[in-house]
């Protein structure tokens, strides 16, 4: 909302600085945005009158001018204008000026002869013809009379440019305050000023508005009220400076005097108007009531729109004529040739206009702020305020009296007064005088314990609502600080430690964390290969979507990660390790929330990334989650995953994490040309099964025995399969089992490998004895010759 | 003999002058003190000597002895540490190559700020709750006084799963879901994920984060809002920070408020950080409208609240000096490794 500080004057006299209005005004609760002088930009442009006007000697198509600027001695200018004549008056740009766009002039040569300055057009001075109607586009801006001519005075403030424009943020329970007798108000309150709004009167009006119009309003649960007015004889023309001036500061293009006021006035009183012209509306007639389903519109806009029965319109005797509250239909503007024109002002069911304006995708001035709510109340006054103006601006004929149709009057809300309530819930003490001033200041009512809220105050309905009102008028700022007292128990629960310890193990591996979105392409599931029957293609769908990017919220972490690598690598990053602690979406239909799930993905390429590296990382965080006994299996069919390069690890058969090399066509996909490395653990299964707490275990006391054991075996076998095998056969006292290489070549033969181990005896009672160890030795050696491995000597 | 011994000592001095090693000094130590050496052999020579001779060269010979025997030590001494200081020597190092470093990963920014505003929180007794994304319209709008059609349901654009099913666009909902489980005294704060359906660019995502705060006990006041979050702010921003409280409106607080910290660049003279205000705006908040508390099944007759919500990307931009938000979610290590 832009505030024209000139209008505001014409209802409460401050007298601050810009700065501090801008202050006082966002500290009690009117926003300000910014503010701006109008025309702070220019310097040195003044008003002059051309003396005389000579053509330049040297070119066929500029003047020589000289120019009265009220001082000694008149300046020459040279100018390309056409349009100029002895004695007009014109803006006059002198030496080290600045025009619009901060451009400067300064006093110079055109083709030999001395200019000392330049003549203004309206662009130059930032404005256009909707500012000033008679001047011309190509030629120099010629003062009219309605211009201060007075030679050598400031040019913004021989023609107006001279408003203060205050920019308000107004939040969407204030639609009074999107107007400037709502500002004013507030800011009378603000500066406990004093505030009036005169009423407007129409005075000797011709026949009778009876005889024009009839109103009937069928659906009076949304249209509350209807109040028509009729002006003969319209004259159409430009509107006077002054209107012009002040809907220019508010961001509104002036267009005609008809238009005009129906703009000023919503401006003035918050409350859209529509004027249209009689001749379009059949049998003179207005009927408020709902669409036929099927019926169609061509709104101003152009367009023609199919309306359905929810929508409510402002009807003739056979046709809709406007969507109400929203747009006009495109016979019902100001045609130059109109000459009886209606005026609107109605009062519509705020979640209505919204319902409509949304169906037909047309949002409008006049819809945001209906849709709001606006005050059934304050119509007659408008509608009178419009016709005011129009004899005021001479516009035409204005007809006696105004068809006035309330059929929902609203009701003003009523509050007990208590003082002793909004005190202690804003934690200050204000005399109950001091509050009902406050609440006075604002057009509240205080009588007899009762508040009686204004009506276009709908937004107070609650004691909490008339606190803030007091407490923002006595200041946010001077109400005092309390820390919070009492005891409150702050820890995180276990399930919230465990995904900082996740991150903890994460980043101390090397992995850097990213964060990366919840939605993501159903395309990402192809890219992965996904089978089109997977139960990962199970999505939660998002209805209105920005793009299919972004549509579905996903079900696993892995298309999010693959996305990153693919952006690190295609930015040239030579090496990328990283995780992200991702929640992913389970559908559970419709009806039901879907399942949040966390996973740990890890993704890496480049410089010492390999599978083992990946698995390395996971094994770490196992064996720091209290996990020792898990098995892991070659995964071969996911389509994710090198078929050769994949595993998953089962603990209690159960599979927690799948890791492996990403498949060389999913690399394809992503368009990542060099091997990547990818793992998935299901944190909520990890965390079931990790084993955080710990009991201390007693130093050894005595020494361990170790031994070296190595096989050839199948090259197929997994080494832990070997190893298992080992562990179970030797018994309670192996302390540890380490593998210290495989080695595959032809001292071992085709299709085999040798796999060598460390293992280290110790018992907590005793030394163990040489007989002791062999015993052990001997029967590892046994079960692994057991699952056809053969001891090398 | 005492001419002898006195040979021996002159003797062992000028041998013991050219040692250079350790094998060459243990020579001259067998060849004086072993069992076959100079000093044993004078020292059998003893049996001949008269009662009177014999204490005298005994204690010669054993002067004789402590002397060698204190040469030979010192020498040891010095010979170790010579060839001590020949190792060290042959061994510098160049100190300013480079370090093998342990690499380690680095956290988000956006997780190294909200731990810290989880800190600071959990410091003043808040505890941490979550609720989820995928959110019932309820939630996240009716019970927080946003009923359909309502006109604040505008600045938040929704992602709708189904006509009652949506991306919540706020932490708020989690406000009815703490109140709905947990009876007061209340004290949490809840960080998450929140969607609206704004396109990407430098100030957008459609996807970003909130913490939300809650407080429900007898007896709160405007007064507690304040000092808590001016707490937070002097914390989060330094101790010189200034916070100042502008009216504001959100359906869900009654009184409403938006709280802006003094500009921490300008200090608050003004400066193109804080668009020449001073004021930078870091969060809103309110005391909790009776209805929400009743919506949450906390009678608002004996208890009182106050709710705020801070975004997070917001206050990490303005730490790290970032002028792009898309930086935090393309993920590039470059950008990642600064942090």
């Amino acid at each position: 909302m832009y505030l024209s500080k000139r209008w505001l004057a014409d209802f409460v006299a401050v007298k601050d600085t810009d700065k501090n209005f801008a202050e006082a005004l966002t500290l009690s609760g009117s926003k300000v945005e910014g503010y701006e002088v109008e025309g702070s930009e220019f310097e040195n442009i003044v008003v002059g009158k051309i003396d005389s006007i000579e053509k330049h000697p040297d070119a066929d198509n500029l003047w020589v001018c000289s120019v009265d600027i009220g001082e000694s001695t008149p300046l020459q200018i040279v100018t390309g204008a056409q349009n100029l004549t002895v004695g007009d008056i014109i803006p006059v740009a002198k030496d080290n000026s600045v025009i619009s766009g901060g451009k400067r002039i300064k006093a110079g040569e055109l083709r030999g002869v001395k200019s000392e300055g330049m003549l203004c057009s309206i662009a130059e001075l930032g404005l256009t013809l909707h500012d000033f109607p008679y001047a011309v586009e190509d030629g120099i801006f010629i003062l009219g009379d309605d211009c201060d001519k007075t030679l050598g005075l400031d040019i913004r403030d021989a023609i107006g440019l001279n408003d203060t424009i205050v920019e308000f943020e107004i939040t969407s329970n204030r639609p009074d305050c999107l107007s400037v007798v709502g500002l004013a108000r507030e800011v009378a309150a603000t500066y406990d000023l004093p505030f009036e709004v005169e009423t407007p009167v129409v005075k000797n009006g011709i026949e009778n508005v009876a005889d024009y119009l009839k109103v009937d309003i069928e659906v009076p649960e949304t249209c509350y009220r209807y109040v028509g007015g009729v002006v003969k004889n319209a004259r159409i023309a430009p509107s006077p400076r002054w209107m012009r001036e002040r809907l220019r500061a508010s961001g509104v293009r002036p267009i005609n005097n008809i238009v005009d006021i129906t703009n000023y006035v919503m401006l003035e009183y918050g409350q859209p108007m529509h004027a249209f012209d009689l001749r379009f509306l059949e049998g003179n007639h207005v009927i408020v009531r709902n669409a036929v389903a099927g019926e169609t519109i061509t709104t101003l806009d152009g367009e023609e729109r199919e309306l359905t029965s929810d929508i409510m319109v402002i009807a003739d005797a056979k046709k809709p004529v406007a969507v109400a509250g929203v747009m006009g239909g495109e016979y019902s503007g100001i045609m130059d040739d109109t000459k009886t024109i209606v005026f609107e002002s109605a009062c519509f069911n705020g979640p209505s206009v919204r319902r409509a304006a949304k169906a037909l995708g047309m949002r409008t001035e006049s819809s945001s702020r209906f849709e709001k709510q606006l005050n059934p109340d304050d119509c007659n006054r408008v509608l009178t305020r419009a016709l005011e103006l129009v004899q005021l601006l001479d516009a035409g004929d204005v007809v006696s009296g105004v068809v006035d149709r309330y059929v929902s009057p609203v009701k003003a809300n009523t509050l007990p007064f208590d003082p002793e309530w909004t005190n202690k819930f804003i934690g200050i003490n204000i005399s109950a005088d001091k509050q009902a001033k406050i609440l006075r200041r604002i057009g509240f009512s205080v009588e007899n314990g009762i508040v009686t809220i204004p009506t276009f105050r709908n937004d107070v309905t609650h004691q909490a609502d008339l606190s803030e009102e007091i407490a923002r008028f006595y200041g946010y700022n001077n109400i005092p600080s309390h820390a919070l007292s009492g005891i409150a128990n702050a820890s995180l629960t276990k399930r919230q430690s465990f995904n900082a310890l996740l991150e903890k193990l994460a980043i101390s591996s090397g992995l850097s964390e990213v964060q990366s979105f919840s939605f993501v392409s159903p395309k990402d599931y192809d890219k992965i290969c996904l089978p089109s029957d997977s139960t990962l293609r199970d999505f939660v769908v998002i209805l209105n979507p920005l793009g299919e990017d972004t549509s579905v919220m996903r079900t696993s972490s892995m298309p999010s990660m693959l996305s990153v690598l693919a952006r690190n690598y295609n930015n040239r990053n030579e090496s990328a390790l990283l995780f992200e602690l991702a929640t992913v979406y389970k559908s559970n239909g419709l009806e039901e929330l879907p399942d949040e799930n966390q996973e740990l993905v890890i993704g890496m390429y480049g410089k010492d990334t390999d599978y083992y590296v990946l698995k390395g990382i996971i094994e770490e965080i196992l064996y720091r989650c209290g996990i020792s006994d898990y098995d892991i299996t070659a995964v071969t069919k996911c389509p994710v995953f090198h078929p050769g390069r994949c595993g998953k690890i089962l603990i209690n058969e159960k599979e927690v994490a799948i890791l492996g090399e990403v498949h060389p066509q999913v690399l394809t996909n992503y368009e990542i040309e060099t091997r990547a490395y990818m793992a998935c653990i299901d944190v909520e299964y990890l965390f079931n099964i990790a084993n955080l707490e710990r009991v201390y275990k007693a130093l050894p006391k005595f020494p361990a025995t170790t031994y070296d054991l190595a096989f050839v075996v199948e090259k197929t076998l997994p080494v832990l399969t070997l190893q298992k095998t080992i562990v179970n056969a030797s018994g309670e006292n192996l302390e540890s089992i380490e593998l210290f290489d495989v080695y595959e070549g032809t001292q071992v033969g085709e299709g085999k490998k040798s796999v060598a181990f460390n293992l280290k005896f110790r018992s907590a009672k005793r030394t163990l004895t040489d007989e002791e160890c062999n015993l052990a030795i001997n029967a590892a050696i046994e079960a692994a010759e057991g699952i056809g491995a053969v001891l090398r000597s | 003999m005492k001419e002898q011994l006195n040979a021996m000592r002159s003797n062992a001095t000028a041998e013991l002058a050219t040692v250079t090693s350790l094998s060459e000094l243990d020579a001259v130590r067998i060849k004086y003190l072993g069992k076959k050496g100079e000093l044993t052999a004078v020292l059998k020579q003893m049996g001949g000597l008269s009662a009177e001779e014999r204490p005298i060269i005994g204690q010669a010979a054993n002067d004789v002895r402590q002397y060698i025997t204190d040469e030979i030590e010192a020498k040891t001494a010095s010979l170790k540490m010579e060839g001590l200081n020949a190792r060290l020597a042959t061994e510098s190092i160049d100190v300013s190559m480079p370090g093998k470093r342990k690499v380690l990963g680095h956290r988000h920014p956006l997780s190294i700020v909200l731990d810290e505003v989880k800190d600071i929180f959990m410091g003043m007794g808040f505890s941490i709750a979550q609720g989820p994304e995928v959110e019932w319209d309820y939630y996240n709008f009716e019970a927080l006084n946003i009923p359909a059609d309502h006109p604040a349901r505008d600045t938040q654009d929704t992602f709708y799963i189904t006509d009652k099913m949506l991306l919540r666009t706020q932490t708020s909902p989690c406000q009815i879901r703490v109140m709905e489980t947990t009876k007061p005294p209340l004290r949490i704060i809840a960080p998450g994920r929140v969607f609206r359906s704004d396109a990407v660019d430098a100030t957008h995502s459609p996807l970003f984060h909130q913490i939300e705060g809650l407080v429900v006990d007898e007896g709160i006041t405007m007064a507690e809002l304040k000092g808590t979050l001016e707490a937070f702010a002097k914390r989060l921003y330094g101790p010189e920070t200034k916070t100042r409280f502008r009216p504001h409106h959100f359906p869900f607080t009654e009184p409403s408020c938006e709280v802006d910290i003094s500009c921490f660049k300008c200090g608050g003279k003004g400066c193109p950080m804080c668009k020449n205000e001073g004021w930078i705006e870091i969060l809103g908040g309110g005391m909790v409208h009776p209805q929400v508390l009743q919506n949450g099944g906390i009678d608002p007759v004996k208890y009182s609240g106050f709710a705020f919500g801070i975004g997070l990307e917001r206050i990490v931009m303005f730490r790290f000096g970032l002028d792009d938000m898309r930086l935090l979610y393309e993920n590039d290590i470059r950008f990642l490794e600064q942090f």
